[in-house]
């Protein structure tokens, strides 16, 4: 598809309207916006609910707002929400259960309201992670179809990104900075020159279709090269790195290495790292019934890897330790998620390693076992 | 239904706020009345019916020689006993005394201390009976307790997560207090509250005791990070929930 993107550019007056724009065709326009001393997604009527001005700073274990030098409106990386909140929620009614007098029992769908979503402002990293559910749940041969139909109906801004914060690491992954599909429109935020645009890159008809009505000019092939070079430098400076080549092979072989029980010292079990993960997609399932015992229902959670009854089976729980548990999270995600998958389950957005309480890195940790390839699983 | 289980409810060392949880069901009570006799529940009925009842809540620890003695009784009277919030659980806040001599605290507090007859220590249910079932918090939250009683009545084990409160915290949409600074008890504490504190800004104070897996050490290393001295830690650990093992060893790790 990429040869016939056609470029325009776009004042921050028209990204305006074209949020309007959405909003007049009942999509529910998410986007960045500031809430809790932080860059969230939410819901966003305009201009005006961006972080205009704003960026954040992250560290393992750490994250601050700060003031930007300059008025961009996309001059932060990823933080504390993912696109999954909206297309895979954390909580979700499966099915209701009813018995009528005479004990015959109906199973009934919730009512669920239709709802159009439309993100502004997904990353590159975003995109991969919602491929990656994409494959979980609507590709294979059960899909989710609430999942499905949310996914059908989105519409997405990509924004190819300015900056990389210190916990990125899309580079190595192969999944950014720049948004190489997988969106209606992507945008390009162009700053030199006291000449605020964004570049736009139209990713599908109907992409275009809604160009059509907001305020545009062609865009020349200065401001084509200015947006290439902004994310070629982005690319050139992540804050972290990750070396894949053969990570799958050196995971599968060092399962008894020493720093599992290094990590498991510092390792709170918490759980924050897979509820933050864009592409974590486990859940589980809580059966309520009434004290009446005449309605039932089926609650299904976003679940993680951490919890002891995660892994519990008849008898008790498989993984009882920490080391366990988190060796279970990240050779899922960096080595048996290929044999899955076809794909490693990371695309380096960094955000385990930001919310992390204690500020635990998997890059750092695959690093370590990289350094010291533990003797006696080495063959 | 004809022959409705009956459900008791027991008051020991406690501010009553857990059994205002059942009371404050106002939708359910209703309900709740017809599925289960209520049989002795002083707090909301002076009708009192004798034993023995098919489930007992028990709210409150053990600090006298003569709830000792009327426990052993209560659960004689049990099929199924099950504890309800942070004192029956695990000592409540008055299990402080076990840290210090109690005799100073009653010379201290009472005209005339020969009236008191009181034991060294606050201890959970679990520490003088069997108990089948340890609901969690301070107080409970009114939905888990409806959760376990529909549970009971179904013959099916409650959903109640013991993991971190994070996973709640998440699941909320919160923004982590943690990460932005400011010390939380949340990755060590059970949850069941619905991480209210981290939806207010605040860090969680602990309410509902030890997670499943709590790795005390680890987290108090985080806390030090953030800037807070031996002594925060320590009283972040000496509340509602202090003589749980884990919060009551990490609290004696760390210096005044
Ligand atoms: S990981 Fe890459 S695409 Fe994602 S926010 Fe960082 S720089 Fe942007
Ligand atoms: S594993 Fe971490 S860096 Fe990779 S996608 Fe998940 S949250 Fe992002
Ligand atoms: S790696 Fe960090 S975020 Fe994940 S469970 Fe351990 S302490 Fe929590
Ligand atoms: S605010 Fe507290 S409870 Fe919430 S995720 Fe952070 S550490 Fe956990």
């Amino acid at each position: 598809m990429g040869g016939n993107w056609k470029s325009a550019t776009i004042k921050p007056e028209g990204l305006h309207s074209l949020i309007g724009k959405l909003r007049d065709e009942a999509y529910r326009v998410v986007g960045p916006t500031m809430r809790d001393d932080a860059i969230v997604y939410d819901d966003i009527a305009g201009l005006d609910d961006l972080p205009k001005g704003w960026t954040d700073d992250q560290e393992a274990g750490r994250y601050a707002l700060a003031r930007r030098s300059d008025d961009a409106y996309f001059g932060y990386n990823v933080g504390p929400h993912s696109w999954k909140q909206f297309l895979f929620p954390p909580v979700e009614t499966m099915w209701h259960a009813q018995r009528d007098e005479d004990g015959a029992m109906t199973c009934s769908a919730p009512s669920r309201p239709k709802e159009k979503f439309a993100f502004v402002g997904v990353r590159a990293c975003e995109i991969h992670a919602i491929a990656i559910q994409d494959r979980v749940f609507r590709e294979g041969p059960f899909a989710d179809n609430a999942y499905a139909s949310r996914r059908q109906d989105a519409f997405i801004i990509a924004v190819n990104c300015g900056q990389a914060g210190a916990t990125c690491f899309c580079s190595s992954m192969g999944t950014g900075p720049r948004a190489d599909g997988g969106f209606d429109l992507a945008l390009t935020e162009l700053l030199e020159g006291g000449d605020h645009r964004f570049l736009v890159e139209i990713g599908s008809e109907a992409g275009a279709a809604i160009m059509e009505a907001v305020p545009h000019a062609p865009a020349s092939s200065e401001q084509v090269e200015a947006a290439a070079a902004i994310v070629e430098e982005t690319a050139n400076r992540m804050g972290r790195s990750l070396e894949t080549d053969g990570l799958k092979e050196l995971l599968q072989g060092n399962l008894d290495h020493p720093r599992w029980n290094d990590v498991a010292d510092r390792c709170l079990t918490c759980g924050n790292c897979t509820m933050v993960c864009p592409t974590c997609f486990c859940t589980t399932v809580e059966d309520h019934s009434d004290l009446e015992n005449r309605t039932a229902e089926r609650v299904r959670k976003w679940d993680s890897c951490f919890t002891l009854d995660f892994s519990y089976i008849h008898g008790g729980s498989v993984r009882t330790t920490t080391h366990s548990r988190y060796r279970q999270w990240m050779t899922h995600k960096l080595a048996n998620w290929i044999d899955q998958f076809g794909t490693s389950g990371c695309v380096g957005c960094g955000r385990c390693i930001t919310w992390c309480p204690t500020g635990i890195d998997l890059t750092e940790e695959a690093a370590a076992i990289r350094a010291a390839p533990s003797k006696a699983d080495a063959q | 239904m004809s022959q409705r289980p009956r459900l008791a409810v027991w008051k020991f060392a406690s501010c009553d706020g857990c059994q205002l949880s059942l009371l404050d069901c106002e939708d359910e009570l209703l309900t709740l009345a017809g599925a289960i006799e209520i049989a002795n529940f002083p707090e909301a009925s002076s009708a009192v019916a004798d034993g023995p009842y098919d489930l007992s809540l028990v709210e409150g620890s053990i600090t006298t020689p003569h709830d000792a003695e009327r426990i052993l009784e209560v659960r004689a009277q049990s099929k199924y006993l099950v504890t309800i919030g942070a004192c029956a659980t695990s000592g409540g806040i008055q299990a402080l005394r076990n840290f210090a001599d109690v005799k100073d605290f009653v010379a201290a507090v009472y005209a005339s201390p020969e009236y008191i007859d009181t034991l060294d220590t606050s201890t959970p249910i679990s520490g003088h009976v069997a108990v089948d079932y340890e609901l969690h918090g301070c107080p409970i939250n009114k939905a888990q307790l409806l959760e376990v009683i529909s549970a009971f009545l179904a013959g099916r084990k409650p959903a109640v997560p013991a993991h971190s409160v994070c996973i709640e915290c998440k699941q909320r949409g919160n923004v982590c207090v943690m990460v932005q600074g400011k010390p939380c008890l949340g990755p060590v504490t059970h949850a069941g509250c619905g991480a209210i504190c981290p939806a207010y800004r605040r860090g969680c104070y602990g309410c509902f005791g030890p997670m499943e897996t709590p790795n005390m050490a680890a987290l108090s290393r985080e806390w030090r990070a953030l800037g807070a001295q031996p002594r925060d830690i320590k009283r972040a650990l000496r509340t509602f929930n202090t003589w749980s093992e884990p919060f009551r060893r990490e609290s004696e790790a760390h210096a005044d």
